[in-house]
C-alpha cells in the first residue's frame, strides 16, 4: 500500500477530470471517493498502473454521481458523459489547484481543509481527526468551501500570499492526530516550489525545514515544552538544517526579500549556533528589523524586543517592550523572561504567573507556571 | 479555534424582569419547542462546518471529592442552588472569538414559556490549543 503515491496522484487526477470538462466540485468529490476505495482495496491488490486505476475509478464515481443526479430529476443520462477516447493529458501541473483551494474568499479553516483534501490527497476522516472535529462537520466545511468558489476561473494565477498562508497554517498546526501535518505541509510546499519560481515559496519551505529540524528537542520525555535556549542541540536534524539553509541561501541571492525568507533567516541563525550562548543575536535583531519593515506586525515587534534583550542586555529589551501594547499575546511572558535575566526575580515570578493565566495553549501555560513556581521557590530558600 | 458554550440555568432579561421558571413547570409543547431549537441549532452548525459536540445534562448530580487514603469519596449533593447547575454544553470550532459570541447569542435566544426567548446566560470559554510550531 503506497499512501504517499496516492496523495501525490490526487491533485493530478483531479486535473485530469477537470480537463475532461468536469466541474471542480464534482471532480474533487469523485477523486475523494476513488481515494477512499483505493485505501480499501490497494492493500490486497495493488494495480499495475496506479494513476490509470485512479482516473478510471474516479471517472466511474463521477458517472455514478451524474446518473443518480439525473434519476433524482427523472431525466435520462445524455451521451455527454461517455468517457472520451484517448489517454489523459500528461500536464500534471497542480498550481491552479493550490490557488483555487486557498482562494481569498475562503476562511482560513476552510481553505486549509480544502487544500489538505484536494491538493494533499488526505481523506475527510484524516483531516477531521487532525483538527479534532467530527467527520460530518469537516465534510460540510469542505463542501461549503467548494460551493463558495464554484464558478471561479481555474486558469488564472491567484493570490500566492494566501496559498503560502494556508501552508504555513497547516505546518503550524503541528503534530496532532494520526496525520503528520507538519510533514504534509513541507511536502506540499516543496511540490509548490517545484512548480513556481518565487523566492518566498523557497523562504517558506526553508522556514519549515529549519523548524522541523528541531522537532525532537522541543518537548522532553515527560511531554514538557523545552525553550529554545535549553534544547538539546544534538537532537537537531542536521540534514534538514543543511537542506533549509541551502534553499534559503538560493532564495536570498535573488534579492527579493519577503517575510518568510526573513523568518527563515532568523531560524537559520539559531540553527547555526552550537550552543545557545553562541547565538548571533546582533544579526538576529537586524533580521527582525527587516521583518518589521516588511510586515509592521506588533508580534514581530515583541519578538524583536526579546532579541534586543539578548543582544544589548535585558534592560534594553525591557525598554523596547515598554513601548509596545501590553495586550499583545505573550507580552507578559516576554517581560517575565527579561526581568528574570535582569535578576528581578520577584517581579519575574509574578509576571510568569500572569503570563500563565493568559496563555492560549496548555504546554506553554504549564511551562510558565513552572517558571513562576521555580523562581518563587528559589526566592524562599 | 474551539470554544465551549456552557448552558447554566440562569435567565437574565435586559430589564431584569424575567427570570426563567424551571423547565418542568413549562407546557409540554414549550419544552418540545425548546429542545427542537437546540437540535436545529446543532444541525445548522454541522451544516456550516462548525459543530464539534454537544450534550444535555440531567439536573441531578453532585459534587464529589477525594477524602483521603482508604476512605470513600465525599459526595455533596444534590445541588442546593440552581446557579450550580449546568444544563448542557456544546463545543464549536470557529474562525474567531467574534463568531463564537455571535453563535452563543443565537443559542441564548432559545424559546421558553410562551415562546419567548429565555435570555439565558451562556458561558463561552476558549479551549487551550496546541502550541504552534513556529515560535520565534
Amino acid at each position: 500500500m503506497n499512501e504517499a503515491l496516492l496523495r501525490e496522484l490526487t491533485p493530478v487526477v483531479i486535473g485530469v477530470l477537470v480537463r475532461r470538462g468536469v466541474d471542480f466540485a464534482s471532480a474533487e468529490d469523485a477523486v475523494q471517493e476513488a481515494l477512499v476505495s483505493a485505501l480499501r482495496t490497494w492493500p490486497s491488490k495493488m494495480p499495475d498502473d496506479a494513476k490509470a486505476w485512479l482516473v478510471t475509478t474516479a471517472w466511474r464515481k463521477y458517472l455514478d454521481q451524474v446518473r443518480s443526479e439525473a434519476s433524482r430529476r427523472g431525466r435520462e443520462v445524455a451521451g455527454a458523459v461517455e468517457p472520451p477516447a484517448g489517454p489523459a493529458p500528461e500536464a500534471d501541473d497542480s498550481l491552479w489547484l493550490y490557488f483555487l483551494c486557498a482562494h481569498p474568499a475562503l476562511s482560513p479553516s476552510s481553505a486549509v481543509a480544502l487544500t489538505l483534501r484536494a491538493v494533499g490527497g488526505l481523506t475527510t476522516k484524516q483531516i477531521a481527526s487532525a483538527y479534532l472535529v467530527p467527520e460530518a462537520t469537516m465534510a460540510q466545511r469542505i463542501s461549503r468551501a467548494k460551493a463558495r468558489i464554484a464558478g471561479e476561473p481555474l486558469d488564472r494565477p491567484g493570490d500566492l500570499a494566501t496559498v503560502l498562508r494556508v501552508l504555513y497554517l497547516v505546518f503550524n498546526e503541528g503534530y496532532s492526530g494520526d496525520v503528520d501535518l507538519a510533514a504534509e505541509a513541507i511536502r506540499l510546499t516543496r511540490q509548490l516550489a517545484a512548480q513556481i519560481d518565487e523566492p518566498e515559496v523557497s523562504g517558506l519551505l526553508a522556514l519549515m525545514l529549519l523548524h522541523h529540524a528541531r522537532r525532537a528537542s522541543r518537548v522532553d520525555a515527560a511531554g514538557r515544552l523545552v525553550p529554545l535556549a535549553e534544547q538539546d542541540r544534538s537532537l537537531w536534524d542536521t540534514a534538514l538544517i543543511a537542506d533549509g539553509v541551502a534553499i534559503l541561501q538560493a532564495a536570498l541571492s535573488r534579492d527579493r526579500l519577503g517575510e518568510y525568507q526573513a523568518q527563515a533567516a532568523i531560524a537559520a541563525l539559531h540553527a547555526d549556533a552550537q550552543t545557545a550562548a553562541e547565538t548571533d543575536w546582533v544579526q538576529i535583531v537586524e533580521w527582525y528589523d527587516e521583518l518589521l519593515r516588511l510586515t509592521g506586525s506588533p508580534v514581530v515587534q515583541l519578538n524583536r524586543a526579546v532579541a534586543i534583550g539578548e543582544a544589548d542586555g535585558p534592560r534594553a529589551g525591557l525598554a523596547e517592550l515598554a513601548t509596545l501594547d501590553p495586550a499583545l499575546p505573550r507580552h507578559a511572558a516576554a517581560r517575565a523572561y527579561l526581568h528574570e535575566r535582569a535578576g528581578d526575580l520577584e517581579q519575574a515570578a509574578s509576571l510568569y504567573a500572569e503570563a500563565a493565566r493568559v496563555a492560549t495553549n496548555a504546554p506553554e501555560r504549564d511551562h510558565l507556571t513552572r517558571q513562576a513556581a521555580q523562581l518563587r521557590h528559589q526566592l524562599r530558600s | 479555534m474551539k470554544y465551549l458554550l456552557l448552558k447554566h440555568y440562569r435567565g437574565g432579561r435586559p430589564d431584569g424582569t424575567f427570570d426563567c421558571p424551571p423547565m418542568d413547570t413549562w407546557k409540554p409543547e414549550e419544552v418540545d419547542a425548546h429542545i427542537q431549537f437546540m437540535r436545529d441549532f446543532a444541525v445548522r452548525l454541522e451544516g456550516t462546518g462548525e459543530f464539534v459536540d454537544g450534550q444535555a445534562l440531567a439536573p441531578d448530580g453532585a459534587f464529589v471529592r477525594y477524602d483521603g487514603e482508604g476512605k470513600p469519596p465525599v459526595v455533596d449533593g444534590p445541588f442546593a442552588e440552581t446557579k450550580d447547575l449546568i444544563a448542557g454544553w456544546m463545543v464549536i470550532d470557529v474562525d474567531s472569538w467574534e463568531r463564537a459570541v455571535e453563535l452563543a447569542g443565537q443559542l441564548s435566544a432559545a424559546p421558553g414559556p410562551g415562546g419567548e426567548p429565555i435570555y439565558e446566560w451562556l458561558e463561552v470559554r476558549p479551549f487551550l490549543a496546541m502550541p504552534e510550531t513556529v515560535t520565534e
